[in-house]
């Protein structure tokens, strides 16, 4: 059957504004993204790749369990410096994953049919990145066996959270967060469980698959219901695109440090959250469709798109580092005016002028059509992207926090092997639940796929 | 009960029974009272015992229907209370004990906080007559509680390293004195005893007894951090010796010649009060008083001095023979080259001193010959300062002999075979010996060395009997302050480690029937009182304990003697010192800041008490000028993990001296002179425990009998090592630079100072108000109200109580006492060196230094910044808390609820002053049991993953709370004093109820002081409203020295 397909599907695509390859039809659609997860045995690079993500995961564990053991002392955080990489990393992810809410939800809401084949694994890439998020503000915590005292709930010694604190906001918009992504894409897959379950040919699978379907049969009915569900869905996520980030920033905001005290932060945290989420999509799309020879779903269109994208959205952040510049000239206030000369000309300096170069630089390539049209050179700079969104949250925690207002209690910080061990961790943590979801679960939508084939038009079009 | 049923018998209905036994046969009841009570469970079933226990069943029936309350269980330990209560003793109310700790010399009179039969703290003794109703302390007295449960302290007696009994020791003890007593010819030719400096006249009484009964023995005392030249130096000038102190309350204007009289050396604890008292500004103050100091390498008083002069120490004397000529004191030797600028200097210091006749004060420091000291004393006598600011007082007799020569001619004896045996009390002359006298290897030589120490140390480890000696806290004694006042050292405790006092070894030694401590010090004060008029003397046992209750002994202190001229011929005595060989190095030797000669070098607390000026903990570095270290290539570069709070990396050298080397990390300081190395005793050993082992770099080994105080040639040879130091607060070039932390501390209004004229101009010129109209160019807006604010700032009104705190900038010296007392009231950790220069220190206290001037050479002064938490009114800190473990009290405190807190940090990023503390690993020892006596019960220790700062003491506070409401009274000025102010010798640091109208209706201290023109906040602009304010220094400049 698999041979059937491969003769059935033409070379690739030709037509760059195309968002699938010509040729194909409702069967070999199916055939082509279940055959991934149902027939073709896990290829040898899978094994090795899930094989160092997997050994990442002990790395996390065991170094989860030293900061346990020891405390949080053996990361670089210190005082003046009290957050780290914990908190660098925790917005890094939790910004990563904006871009998955982002496709799902306002793409599907603005009728955006591009996104089609990349919203599955955004969706993933989504919470498995805020599974990683989840780690840090946990395990940075001076005594995380007590982390339920941050949530609302009943006790004797009648204590709440204390409100004001934006920590508290944290835990509800990260929290409301994670479960409307994992909602939001559950609902997603539950036909496309359904047809593995119908095609696996292995018991144990189609049990599994079985009850994850949750009886999808197909039936109009069903049909009916669950659109209604994912538009309900897709319309909650959506303001939860602007919103966590938000709450994030105000961690900093709200907040009285030179450099954190600001009311640019919330749509410039946005920004930032959706360029670094598409860079991110780019990075795992760009060898997820070369490996598994996806380049007829996910087609140059959809590379540039997001490039587009990043571009907009790099520019805004742009705007951000200008401004806030700016601000802190403009307004005079001695903190804020040091603030901006040491970020640029003190100890960190190389740091910043690397986010500028990785941040503001870098993406002008994109102005481009030759690079946007480029896979190689878009993950290039989408890797470039990464990187300067992790400096950038690294600038704004540990330069903003080094040199504050009184001078005796200037300090530096540097992440010790700990904090790099945990930050890298988690990468393989990210890395091994993406194999582990590319083999076990449709890495495209089957069904949505199969609804941008002219034959699924046939009413509009009479 | 009832629903317990029988249903094997075919009873219905009701059920009953006839017996108790019957009941008890029921099996569900069984399996019940089984679980809950396992012990009776098979006597139950046991039909022989049970009878036996029906009593017992009766009960466990009863209980049987608890089976709810099952679960917890009644602790196994006996506790027993007392059986006779002691005498004043309420459990869980602290007693304190007047007692007094010797140090180097002289004595400071303590009141020792006790805790059910553990002292806890040490406080200053506010009736002793050398703390003239203050009642501070130094950094010394009060880690010397930590000393007293320090783990690596000895604990047995031994003999070669094997352990023996006191019964050994005493039997070899008396042995050894026999053979001498029963000598024919020259009793005691071979003995010898070598004590640090004796300031118990029991001990030195014991001592006379002694020499008398063994004539041809000796004793020596050896204080390496206090030489003999202050009292030689009375010898020259006066022909006599004498104890020389000061009252620096009538004096005007104050030359200090190299002398740390602020923070070091007897009496530094009255110099520093009386000093500030002068340095007060306002209506009812008296005439500011102007210090001038002229030293080589920066000490606390000099940095804090109005102007001073850094010159090489060999040019000291120079400027004090320039000084001598210029006031024709008489003295007519040549002045040597002393610098142009330097000698303008002195000329300006003489045309000040002229017209302060009987109201100046010449001081030179323990670190000057002979020589220098003599020249001030022509200089006091000319301007009639003898008998006024500088008093002389007949030294106690003493056949002792002291100082550097006689411990070289201890040496010389030991090598030559003329010392038996060789006794040594406290002192470890293994280390602190110069170098060249080769201290160990002629202790090798004495047949019998018998030592008594509180370590383990260098010294024990050359000697054949090692005894461990008690500490002060835990043994009687006595001691005397430097203006003669004898206290009595009384134990807070029994020996923790069976140590004894030296004046129970020696009556172990002499006596046949050895008396205790308590007898043998109660004794001497028996004969003392027996002396003493019958008319006034009173009873024995109220003398005595009238003596133990006031921590002194009325009328011993010593008469100042009536010395106002000095001897003929003097000036021929003082000839001028050889002229230094030049092209190299001056090398001086100096105690270390916090550990003093060595003796403290396992005491943690002040070993991470960072050094007032360096800011280093946990290390000795050489200290070089910064034009040297430009010279030399040397720099210091901050680490990344503590970055300037913590982490210093700096080049290591190699110092040669008189062909000896040693390599050390380099520290630069602005204010050295420059062409001068600074070195600090106190490091470098090998044996002083487990935390002052084998770190810093021994200055001993360098040091010479020839030159004990400072002495030319050496060189410094830069080597491409590194070593990491750690230092909390680096200091950088002093320029507009980024880094330049003193630069941003004045820029943004944190250090505020100027000088006496500015402030008769414009009292409020420290004022915010005054600063923006600086800003503004003389145009402040006459609208703006301080703070500015959207809120409405009598949301609450502090209607009750409502503490505060202001701290005076110009009275502080950076002496750190307060650091220590903060950490032993509040039970702070000590974190070690690799956690300091991670940024992990856990003072609650710091004390920030910041230079001012731009010449990093020639820093024009230091100011002393002591920083505990604001307790602000709008707390940055509180709102960002997500779990309200920090939150305000109704009287305005800041609190920290350490239960509730799960350390997010948060509240520490947000704290404008960086004044929180976390604790980021388990640094609270929970495990040593000495340290779990150390505790103050009153507060809590935390554990890891926790946030603590400054409370305020609350525990002080509400302790006076309620004794307050006990005797139906509102709280008295005064009443609550804070860890930090109760140990100020200054008096810098005043809290109270800023609420408080006080007694006959006038303003609390600190209300008054917060309504100083001089008052600032720091950052008030954020409208964080600080309780604790500033005063801002005052300086009063020469005019001739420095025009306006």
């Amino acid at each position: 059957m698999a041979s059937d397909t491969d003769k059935a599907s033409p070379p690739g695509p030709k037509d760059d504004r195309a968002i699938i390859g010509p040729g194909y039809t409702f069967g070999s659609i199916t055939e082509k993204i279940s055959s991934i997860v149902l027939s073709r045995p896990a290829p040898r690079y899978w094994w090795v790749g899930f094989g160092c993500a997997f050994l990442l995961v002990m790395v996390l564990m065991y170094s989860l369990a030293y900061v346990l053991y020891e405390g949080v002392g053996v990361w670089g955080v210190n005082v003046p410096v009290g957050w780290g990489f914990a908190i660098v990393n925790l917005v890094w992810w939790i910004g990563i994953g904006h871009a998955g809410t982002l496709i799902s939800a306002i793409l599907l809401l603005l009728k955006q049919k591009w996104r089609t084949s990349i919203n599955r694994f955004a969706e993933a890439m989504t919470l498995f990145a805020v599974a990683c998020a989840c780690v840090f503000p946990l395990m940075h915590m001076g005594r995380p066996w007590f982390f339920y005292w941050l949530m609302p709930y009943p006790n004797t010694m009648e204590l709440w959270p204390q409100f004001r604190s934006p920590l508290v906001w944290d835990v509800f918009a990260i929290s409301t967060y994670g479960t409307v992504s994992l909602l939001f894409w559950f609902v997603g897959l539950i036909p496309d469980l359904a047809t593995l379950r119908d095609r696996t040919s292995n018991r144990f699978a189609r049990v599994v698959y079985g009850i994850l379907a949750m009886g999808w049969r197909g039936s109009a009915r069903h049909w009916h219901r669950y659109e209604t569900a994912y538009l309900l869905l897709a319309g909650l996520a959506t303001p939860l695109v602007v919103s966590v980030h938000t709450v994030v920033s105000f961690d900093f905001a709200v907040a009285i440090v030179p450099g954190w005290h600001s009311t640019i932060f919330p749509p410039y945290f946005v920004a930032g959250a959706i360029y670094s989420g598409f860079a991110m999509v780019l990075t795992l799309a760009i060898p997820i469709r070369y490996v598994y020879g996806l380049e007829d779903f996910i087609t140059s269109r959809h590379l540039q798109n997001m490039a587009k994208i990043l571009l907009a959205t790099g520019l805004i952040v742009a705007y951000g580092y200008g401004m806030e510049a700016f601000a802190a000239f403009y307004s005079g206030n001695p903190y804020e005016v040091y603030l901006t000369e040491n970020r640029a000309m003190g100890p960190y300096a190389p740091f910043y002028w690397a986010l500028i170069f990785c941040n503001v630089i870098t993406p002008q390539a994109l102005w481009f059509r030759s690079v946007r049209t480029s896979p190689m050179i878009l993950f290039v700079i989408a890797f470039i992207v990464n990187v300067g969104m992790w400096l950038e949250r690294f600038v704004i925690v540990v330069v903003s926090l080094h040199r504050d207002f009184v001078p005796s209690s200037w300090g530096e910080y540097r992440g010790t092997v700990w904090d790099w061990a945990t930050y890298v961790g988690t990468m393989g943590l990210f890395v091994a639940l993406l194999f582990l979801f590319v083999r076990f679960l449709p890495v495209i939508s089957i069904f949505e796929m199969r609804t941008l084939l002219p034959e699924a038009h046939v009413k509009e079009e009479t | 009960m009832d629903t317990h049923s029988r249903t094997d018998d075919g009873l219905t209905g009701r059920q009953y029974w006839r017996s108790l036994e019957e009941r008890l046969a029921d099996p569900r009841l069984l399996a019940e009272v089984a679980q809950d009570f396992p012990e009776y469970a098979e006597k139950l079933q046991n039909p022989v015992t049970r009878r036996h226990f029906l009593a017992l069943l009766g009960a466990s029936l009863g209980l049987a229907g608890l089976a709810g309350c099952s679960g917890t269980q009644a602790p196994r330990e006996k506790i027993v209370p007392y059986t006779r209560q002691p005498e004043q003793l309420v459990p869980g109310k602290a007693l304190y004990f007047a007692t007094a700790m010797p140090l180097a010399g002289s004595a400071m009179g303590l009141l020792v906080e006790s805790h059910e039969g553990r002292p806890t703290k040490i406080e200053g003794n506010p009736s002793h007559p050398t703390n003239r109703n203050l009642g501070a302390t130094d950094a010394f007295a009060q880690a010397s509680v930590l000393s007293l449960y320090d783990p690596d302290r000895s604990r047995s007696v031994m003999y070669r390293g094997r352990i023996r009994s006191w019964g050994e020791a005493r039997v070899a003890l008396r042995e050894a004195y026999t053979r001498q007593l029963n000598k024919k010819d020259g009793k005691g030719t071979g003995f010898r005893i070598l004590t640090e400096g004796v300031v118990s006249p029991t001990l030195a009484d014991q001592l006379a007894m002694l020499l008398k009964d063994l004539p041809d023995a000796r004793h020596v005392t050896y204080e390496p951090a206090r030489l003999e030249s202050a009292a030689e130096s009375t010898r020259l000038a006066f022909g006599e010796r004498y104890n020389v102190r000061y009252d620096l309350r009538g004096a005007d204007v104050i030359l200090a010649l190299d002398a740390d009289f602020l923070a070091c050396g007897p009496g530094h604890l009255l110099n520093t009060r009386d000093f500030t008292a002068r340095r007060r500004v306002g209506d009812d103050a008296p005439p500011m008083n102007r210090l001038y100091a002229v030293e080589p390498t920066p000490t606390g008083t000099g940095m804090v001095a109005d102007h001073r002069l850094a010159l090489s120490a060999a040019q000291v004397e120079q400027a004090a023979r320039l000084l001598a000529r210029l006031l024709d004191v008489g003295e007519d030797a040549g002045t040597g080259e002393l610098p142009a600028a330097a000698a303008q200097w002195v000329r300006a210091v003489a045309n000040d001193l002229r017209g302060k006749s009987g109201a100046s004060a010449v001081i030179v420091g323990d670190g000057q010959p002979a020589v220098v000291h003599a020249l001030a004393h022509a200089i006091n006598a000319k301007l009639g300062n003898l008998g006024k600011t500088v008093l002389l007082t007949q030294p106690a007799a003493t056949a002792a002999r002291d100082g550097m020569t006689a411990l070289a001619e201890l040496a010389n004896d030991m090598d030559q075979g003329k010392v038996e045996t060789l006794l040594i009390l406290g002192a470890n002359p293994v280390y602190t010996a110069p170098v060249d006298l080769d201290f160990a290897n002629r202790l090798k030589k004495v047949p019998l060395r018998i030592h008594l120490g509180m370590y383990n140390d260098e010294t024990a480890q050359y000697c054949d009997w090692h005894i461990p000696e008690a500490h002060y806290l835990e043994s009687w004694g006595d001691a005397r302050s430097e203006d003669g006042t004898a206290a009595i050292v009384q134990p807070l405790i029994a020996p923790l480690f069976n140590g004894v006092s030296p004046c129970e070894l020696l009556s172990n030694l002499m006596e046949e029937a050895p008396r205790s401590g308590h007898q043998i010090v109660r004794d001497y004060w028996a004969g003392n009182w027996a002396k003493r008029d019958v008319a006034t003397r009173g009873h024995l046992e109220t003398f005595w304990r009238k003596a133990l209750h006031d921590g002194f002994v009325a009328d011993t202190a010593v008469k100042a003697a009536d010395v106002t001229a000095l001897k003929a011929g003097w000036a021929d005595r003082i000839k001028p010192s050889a002229k230094p060989a030049s092209g190299e190095y001056e090398i001086l030797f100096r105690p270390d800041p916090t550990i003093y000669d060595g003796r403290f070098a396992n005491n943690g607390w002040l070993q991470e008490l960072p050094k007032p000026l360096t800011k280093l903990t946990w290390d000795n570095a050489i200290i070089v000028s910064p034009a040297t270290a430009n010279r030399l290539g040397l720099g210091s570069k901050e680490g990344p993990h503590g970055g300037s709070h913590g982490e210093a990396i700096v080049n290591v050298v190699e110092l040669e001296y008189q062909g000896r080397k040693v390599k050390a990390p380099v520290w630069i300081m602005p204010g050295q002179a420059d062409g001068t190395i600074t070195v600090h005793f106190g490091y470098g050993r090998q044996h002083a425990g487990k935390l002052g082992s084998n770190i810093g770099f021994n200055a001993y080994a360098l040091w010479t009998s020839a030159a004990p105080y400072f002495g030319s040639g050496a060189k410094l040879v830069k080597t491409a090592e590194r070593f990491t130091l750690a230092c909390t607060q680096a200091h950088h070039p002093m320029d507009k630079s980024l880094d330049d932390q003193s630069h941003a501390a004045k820029e943004r209004g944190i250090i505020r100072a100027g000088s006496l004229e500015r402030y008769k101009e414009d009292a409020h010129f420290a004022s915010d108000e005054a600063r923006e109209k600086a800003a503004r160019g003389g145009s402040a807006k006459e609208d703006k109200k301080h703070p500015l604010t959207l809120y409405n700032p009598d949301e609450w009104k502090y209607d009750n109580y409502k503490w505060g705190m202001s701290i005076d900038l110009g009275a502080c010296t950076g002496c750190s006492a307060c650091v220590v007392a903060c950490q032993a009231e509040n039970n702070i950790p000590v974190v070690g060196k690799t956690e300091v220069t991670r940024g992990h220190e856990m003072h609650w206290l710091r004390i920030d230094r910041y230079f001012e001037g731009n010449d990093e050479n020639d820093p024009k002064r230091v100011y002393f910044q002591p920083v505990p938490c604001m307790h602000c009114e709008n707390a940055p800190c509180e709102l960002v808390c997500p779990v309200e473990a920090t939150t305000h009290s109704p009287d305005g405190l800041n609190e920290m609820t350490y239960n509730r807190c799960v350390g997010t940090r948060y509240c520490s990023n947000n704290c404008p002053y960086k004044v929180r503390r976390f604790n980021f690993l388990q640094y609270a020892d929970y495990a040593t049991p000495t340290m779990k006596l150390l505790n103050n019960p009153d507060v809590t220790v935390r554990s890891r993953g926790v946030m603590e700062k400054c409370t305020y003491c609350v525990q002080r506070i509400r302790g006076a709370e309620i004794e307050a409401r006990n005797q139906g009274r509102p709280i008295r000025d005064g009443d609550v004093v804070t860890a930090c102010q109760a140990a100020c010798p200054a008096g810098a640091i005043v809290f109270g109820d800023l609420n408080s109208t006080g007694d006959r209706g006038k303003k609390s201290r600190v209300a008054q002081r917060q309504a100083d023109p001089l008052n600032y906040g720091l950052l008030t602009e954020l409208n964080t409203n600080p309780r604790t304010t500033y005063l801002a220094a005052v300086r009063n400049p020469n005019p001739e020295l420095e025009p306006k």
